[in-house]
């Protein structure tokens, strides 16, 4: 019998890349709160989510013995090339917000709607990291009785 | 990890605040700079901020700092005012007043500061993220 990590962490691995994904978005959405014609961006977390588990890792797999097909990166023919990552988003859809007011020089940042949804991510990632946190500390706990 | 890199994001956020700050203190001190010709006069400057895209086109980032581009001088026309007996007045008696608009600086004033504020908000709230992750598991 062997135990799969991924399926022991669940949806909660993905969940904090997602989150610290969004928490880098909206803070740039604050940042720029005073660019002439920067426009706030985020994503559907929820979306995103299922779109990262359905892929599984690049395909579904009917037994844990398979090969799974690994997401993110160009294909590189050399072991020592760099693969793409952290700058990219792959797979995840961006979308532009809504303004609520019209503004001058063409900037969409509401700075106390990204406020409120960054606090918002804050939370949901201390959450998903406390769920993280404490199956480590099961699968601690069962090695060390053995 | 996508949290370091907030940490220059709001950094490159913070910089240009405190750049446009520099600019406004520098406006509102100079809001009384006579001189006795249109080129010498002092003008109001404003930074002109971008958002720091890379080079690569068509690709969604997540991400994106805040870049100052430059700082430019205001076009607005200078005040000539009729004042024969100032040291400073040119041949015709007039002194020229620079183009600063002081309730602009001021709400500017407030406006950086309170974008600065949110910037150090981001931080610490990442910081604390970010050294909470390092201590998963235990």
């Amino acid at each position: 019998m062997s135990i799969s990590i991924d399926k022991v962490f669940g949806v909660f691995d993905e969940a904090l890349t997602l989150r610290a994904k969004r928490g880098e978005i909206l803070a740039s959405n604050m940042a720029n709160a005073d660019t002439p014609n920067y426009k706030a961006r985020d994503f559907d977390f929820r979306a995103a989510l299922e779109q990262a588990q359905g892929k599984g890792g690049g395909l579904q797999t009917t037994h844990a013995g398979h090969l799974k097909g690994e997401p993110a990166g160009p294909m590189t023919t050399n072991q020592r090339h760099l693969t793409g990552s952290g700058g990219e988003l792959t797979g995840i859809d961006l979308q532009y917000r809504v303004p609520s007011q019209a503004s001058l020089d063409g900037n969409t940042v509401d700075t106390e709607t990204e406020k409120g949804r960054f606090a918002e991510n804050t939370l949901q990632y201390q959450a998903a990291f406390g769920f993280l946190s404490s199956k480590i500390k099961n699968i601690k706990d069962i090695l060390a009785e053995g | 990890m996508s949290l370091f890199k907030i940490f220059d994001i709001a950094g490159s956020g913070m910089s240009a605040q405190s750049l446009r700050l520099n600019v406004t203190a520098s406006n509102l001190a100079n809001a009384d700079s006579v001189s006795s010709s249109v080129d010498q006069t002092y003008r109001a400057r404003h930074p002109v901020f971008s958002a720091m895209l890379s080079d690569e086109t068509g690709k969604d980032q997540a991400g994106v700092p805040v870049r100052v581009d430059g700082v430019v001088e205001s076009q607005a026309p200078l005040h000539p005012l009729y004042a024969p007996d100032h040291p400073m007045a040119d041949a015709q008696g007039y002194i020229y007043m620079p183009n600063v608009n002081v309730i602009e600086e001021m709400t500017n004033m407030i406006s950086a500061s309170r974008s600065y504020q949110n910037n150090v908000d981001i931080l610490n709230t990442s910081k604390q993220l970010l050294q909470a992750t390092l201590r998963l598991g235990e």
